[in-house]
């Protein structure tokens, strides 16, 4: 097979291929840029929201939970906790998370720990903010079970 | 050695191995960890272990490719490099930038790191990966920075191959790309989707090239082969690449906020993404088949094979596993993530840094035909404990992937993520097995350069 082609046809696709492909990556990209908004409810996306994804990042939360699939695995995904902890309640799942976050680490032996990362109470709320904003994200219907 | 200045890859290569065995021993501690919840627990906690284990796999292979074009650049341009200081004082400062910030991972709760490191400034932290304060980041354009001046200012003054071509334009992708790293939108969903354009578009796109370019000399240099034909191979691989790698970002849009017309377009691009490791099996055996010389390194050649092999079932078959959208709904998150993960980086990289510093080490150590047999037989033996090790703990980790998803997400009797976690408890253990299998091999391999020369 490889007989047939030549150096300089094998260049040709690098190079032209290469570049086909990288402007319908540049188009598309700019396309998703402009609808992540709608598809993020970025009108609800808060003061206290963007306070919420600051402690997430702060504390590197990813380093053991997935978000929308992506970070470690060593601990629940939260895209829709606030759908399991919280069943959708803004309030329930408040409070969930002030008892959940003041509870760590749990004293149960060699149970896999959450840090405690003492958090106000203003936080500890900014952050359950930023995580009910992401579960309403339009992800295609991801995850497809409660259990994330 | 051709010329003199390619010393100076050595200390990048001794580096490189150094960190490639904390890498892994901090992966065994993770999979300590798994089972054992309370182990090294509050000392290090797994977010912490996890930044350090990924975050010398990046830094490791940066050193590593860098070794490899200091070694390569030389004989390809046909003169000197453009600066052995200047290389010599880059390899110091990313050093101890990088000791710098593992200790400050290990020894500065996360929190307080980003206060003492200005992230308020350009918050660019706790992102996975991209977890180094702001002035490692910072250190690390320097350090590219210098990589390519250097790098380009050899081509430029010397001969241009294919090979320094594709190289350069590999570099140059590694540097544009990491720039996105410091821009991180508040919203969430953009975050994720630049956030790739670092990630994805490093390992499958510019990476690539820079892989291609390291095999295609190793080959040359232990086939004999007829540059042109080489170079043509070379083309054809990363071709495919970058057809099938840019658009393959896609397949990260999939579930986390893009648009719909990603399913497709990331299906579609990144089902061909196997192809271009296929070319580089039937590259690398066909140019052994029809070698013109007999190299007396004959593990270096054989590293180069394993490498093709290794990268095509980790990259290649692994990453096709669940790369297609309605399999990937299902395994979004999993272990299987971490499976495909594992044995492509392994594969791809890892290796292809073995490839070349199995082929160049013993040159720089004065040994121009390689090692002696008896020190080649104990680097083959590593090789294989390392790789079986490898296909064992990916074995290991799509089981613990499998059953994750039939727990959590298929049926009507769900069980939750600690659940499953625990059921999968036993499959954990035959990963960290294996894991071990793989540390012993690297030890192993090490002491392949203490093996006392023959004659």
């Amino acid at each position: 097979m490889t007989e047939r082609i030549t150096k300089s046809m094998a260049k040709n696709i690098y190079y032209g291929g290469g570049m086909f492909a990288l402007l319908i990556f540049l188009a598309l990209s700019f396309d998703t840029v402009q609808q992540i908004p709608e598809r993020s409810n970025e009108v609800n996306m808060t003061a206290s929201v963007v306070a919420g994804k600051k402690i997430w990042e702060k504390n590197d939360c990813v380093g053991c939970h997935t978000l929308i699939g992506e970070g470690a695995y060593y601990a629940p995904e939260l895209m829709n906790v606030f759908n399991r902890r919280g069943g959708s309640d803004v309030a329930t799942f408040k409070a969930y998370m002030q008892g959940w976050m003041a509870a760590q680490p749990l004293n149960e032996p060699n149970r896999r720990k959450m840090p405690q990362f003492n958090l106000s109470e203003e936080e500890v709320n900014q952050l359950s903010d930023f995580l009910i904003w992401t579960s309403k994200v339009n992800a295609n219907e991801w995850p497809p079970t409660i259990e994330g | 050695m051709k010329y003199t200045s390619q010393s100076v890859a050595k200390p990048y290569f001794i580096f490189a191995l150094v960190l490639l065995a904390g890498e892994i021993l901090f992966g065994l501690l993770m999979g300590i960890q798994y089972i054992w919840g309370d182990f090294l627990f509050p000392l290090i906690p797994f977010n912490v272990l996890r930044m350090v284990h990924t975050n010398l796999l990046i830094v490791l292979l940066l050193f590593g490719f860098m070794g490899a074009t200091y070694y390569l650049i030389p004989e390809e341009a046909e003169r000197e490099l453009w600066s052995p200081k200047l290389a010599i004082i880059t390899f110091w400062v990313f050093a101890a930038a990088g000791v710098a910030t593992i200790l400050g991972y290990l020894f500065v709760p996360y929190a307080q790191l980003t206060e003492i490191t200005f992230n308020e400034l350009l918050p660019t932290m706790g992102r996975e990966f991209l977890e180094q304060p702001l002035p490692t980041k910072v250190g690390i354009v320097l350090v590219v920075v210098s990589y390519i001046v250097n790098t380009a200012m050899t081509v430029l003054k010397g001969r241009r191959t294919v090979i320094t071509t594709v190289l350069l334009t590999g570099l140059f992708g590694l540097a544009a790309f990491f720039l996105i790293a410091f821009y991180v939108p508040d919203n969430l969903i953009a975050d994720k989707f630049f956030w790739w354009f670092t990630v994805h578009l490093w390992v499958e796109a510019t990476w690539e090239l820079i892989l291609g370019a390291i095999l295609a000399f190793v080959l040359i240099k232990v086939t004999g082969v007829d540059r042109e034909h080489i170079d043509k191979w070379l083309y054809l691989i990363i071709a495919m690449t970058m057809v099938s790698g840019i658009l393959g970002t896609g397949h990260h849009f999939f579930y986390m906020g893009a648009p719909e017309y990603w399913l497709w377009i990331g299906s579609i691009s990144s089902a061909v993404e196997p192809l271009p490791f296929f070319l580089m099996i039937l590259f690398a055996f066909s140019m052994s088949r029809e070698r013109k010389i007999q190299h007396e390194n004959e593990v270096a050649l054989t590293w180069a094979k394993a490498t093709a092999v290794i990268a095509f079932l980790g990259a290649g078959v692994w990453g096709f596993m669940h790369t297609l959208a309605p399999v990937n709904m299902f395994t979004h998150g999993t272990q299987l993530t971490a499976a495909h993960g594992h044995l492509s980086f392994y594969g791809a990289y890892v290796m292809i840094i073995f490839t070349m510093i199995s082929y160049a080490m013993p040159i720089l150590r004065g040994r121009p035909h390689g090692n002696c047999v008896k020190a080649q037989n104990r680097e083959l033996l590593a090789m294989k404990l390392m790789n079986f090790g490898m296909i064992g703990l990916t074995l290991a980790l799509t089981a613990a992937g499998i059953t994750q998803i039939l727990d959590q997400r298929v049926g009507t009797e769900l069980l939750g993520f600690m659940e499953s976690q625990a059921t999968i408890e036993n499959i954990y253990l035959v990963r960290l097995g294996f894991g071990v299998m793989v540390f012993t091999g690297l030890i192993l391999y090490f002491t392949s350069f203490f093996v006392k020369e023959e004659n």
